[in-house]
């Protein structure tokens, strides 16, 4: 039976780059999957694309290519990556360059494009999940709409002699699930192998999430060597069957418990995560440890495909003004209590128009509310913090000097105070019929040929 | 006994609604966690963070449970106010609520 062995690079945009390199090096790896587009990064993206029209794909992009780009065409190894955020196709003529600046030029560099679908989103003024409203009603504050594309256009690729293949908005999952397509040709309606499939994605989309990141928890969860983390390899069989193991020598481990803790991880129903390519059921799912750092996943199974796709809408919501300051030693407790009612009365008085404010101490109840922590002891030390939700910047701006302040006109030995002020790009979702999205394979063309 | 001594556990997010796993270590206890670990317990420990609903599925394959909290985390991950937006510090949290060891189990 036909093996192949797909190694996850990133399991975030700002993700660790040594254990990419590791996998290139030492993992057998026949492919390299770099998942790097967070919810709202295609919204961020648009708006460096706007200001720039040769921008808006990841920051990262040269730095991870530059390191791994040498060592996968020695080897053969095939990188698929949604790095081309709100720009796949200026992403892959910049990998194409960097290609040629390393000497390797017969590089096959393309982009999957399509993923955005602003405009017929507009047309049908679809309505909005998360809120009442729809995308007209936006107005000016709409800034990007970009579907969740399925694995066939990157598989698409990878059958035309794609080496890397770059893609904006795209189901992670669907990222793993592209290579398996283009290795074993599975069909596009045996959901029961797109089921599986879309396990072994699910499982390694977050890296290092199911090789001991995110798990430590001693001494009841030891992880060795977290500072040297392996990233994830899924050794995948024809028939769908599927070992998660990782680099030998580099650090964390593979256990039944990690991959549990990650095959649940971000999933609602289990009956139905619903993804573009299938509806796949996590319900059956079974896990054997079969060696060390050598897991067996079975059971992944699935049912037809939505007739939609998700859409990620990005939108201007708001902005939001912060300050913290820190108080610490005996009576720390009542001096930051007192820090934050003066506070609350200088936003009344001052007339500060915020829509919600939350009034924190870090340290005390920041995390989980007054409620939950309540049973909690006395600290030695608290830092106040004061956030707001404003419609204008200069509104958002006070709110982080009225905790400044308190280092002349509030409690005793406040310190370290810091201030700041952002818009917020927010992400909301449509559900789009799905012939409404047509994703293209471009190829890079010119020197790379 | 704490929920800690007999199963680990993980937050997700999706938006505004956070699901956290439990898992069993030793699949003996899962049926500890299926008669105590409740959607109402899980609701009455987390007052004043979910706002929705608590909804519970069953892995009886793996030993776990996954609870789907809706209206959790401030509005959703990109616009919360809160210091833990995407709330995956909750897991831990979870892991505090009080177990009755029953006899004859760890």
């Amino acid at each position: 039976m036909r093996t192949i062995r797909i190694g996850s690079g990133a399991g975030y945009s700002g993700d660790r780059i040594e254990p990419a390199i590791e996998l290139a090096e030492k993992g057998g790896i026949q492919y390299l999957v770099f998942e790097c587009l967070g919810e709202r990064t295609v919204a961020l993206a648009q708006q460096a694309r706007m200001k720039n029209p040769q921008n808006g794909f990841d920051p990262l992009l040269e730095e991870r290519m530059r390191a791994v780009l040498p060592l996968c065409a020695a080897k053969g190894i095939k990188i698929v990556t949604n790095m081309g955020a709100a720009n796949p196709a200026a992403a892959a003529r910049k990998t194409a360059e960097i290609a040629r600046s390393l000497g390797l030029s017969s590089l096959k560099v393309a982009a999957v494009v399509g993923d955005d679908v602003l405009e017929p989103c507009k047309e049908r003024d679809l309505p909005i999940m998360e809120f009442d409203g729809t995308i007209k009603q936006l107005g000016n504050r709409l800034l990007s709409a970009n579907a969740y594309l399925g694995a066939e256009p990157m598989a698409e690729a990878l059958n035309a002699g794609a080496d890397v293949v770059i893609t904006g908005r795209a189901s992670d999952p669907a990222l793993f699930l592209a290579p398996m397509l283009h290795a074993f040709g599975w069909a596009m309606d045996d959901w029961n192998l797109l089921g599986q499939g879309t396990v072994a994605g699910h499982l390694l989309e977050c890296a290092g999430q199911i090789t001991g990141g995110y798990f430590a928890d001693p001494p009841y969860k030891d992880v060795p060597d977290l500072a040297r983390l392996g990233f994830p390899i899924g050794e995948i069989g024809e028939d769908g069957s599927l070992v998660i193991t990782k680099v030998e020598g580099s650090g964390g481990a593979v256990t039944a418990q990690t991959c549990k803790e990650q095959l649940l991880y971000e999933v609602h129903d289990p009956r139905r995560y619903i993804q573009p390519d299938v509806t796949a059921d996590f319900s059956k799912v079974t896990v054997e440890e079969i060696g060390k750092d050598r897991v067996r996943v079975s059971g992944g199974c699935g049912s037809p495909r939505p007739s939609t796709l998700k859409v990620s809408v990005g939108y201007v919501d708001s902005f939001i003004g912060e300050g913290q300051i820190s108080y610490a030693g005996p009576g720390a407790l009542a001096r930051g209590r007192l820090a934050l009612e003066i506070v609350r009365e200088r936003l009344k008085l001052t007339g500060v128009a915020a829509s919600e404010l939350r009034f924190d101490l870090i340290g005390v109840d920041s995390l989980h509310g007054s409620q939950v922590s309540a049973r909690a002891g006395e600290p030695y030390e608290v830092r106040v913090r004061v956030t707001g939700r404003t419609e204008n910047l200069r509104e958002a701006v006070r709110i982080g000097n009225e905790v400044e302040t308190l280092y002349t006109n509030g409690p005793a030995g406040g310190g370290g105070a810091f201030k700041s002020a952002r818009d917020v790009v927010a992400v909301a979702s449509v559900l789009l019929p799905r012939e409404l999205a047509r994703p293209q394979v471009q190829f890079v063309e010119g020197e790379s040929r | 006994m704490k929920l800690r001594e007999i199963a680990h556990s993980r937050t997700g997010d999706k938006g505004n609604t956070s699901n956290i796993s439990v898992i069993a270590y030793d699949e003996k206890d899962y049926p500890l966690l299926l008669e105590q670990v409740t959607s109402e317990r899980v609701r009455a420990h987390f007052a004043g963070v979910v706002e929705g609903e608590v909804v519970r599925y069953e892995l009886p394959n793996l030993s776990a449970l996954n609870f789907v909290m809706t209206q959790t985390l401030g509005g959703g991950v990109t616009r919360s106010l809160a210091l833990d937006a995407h709330g995956k510090s909750l897991s831990s949290a979870l892991l505090d609520l009080e177990i009755e060891a029953v006899s004859g189990k760890k």
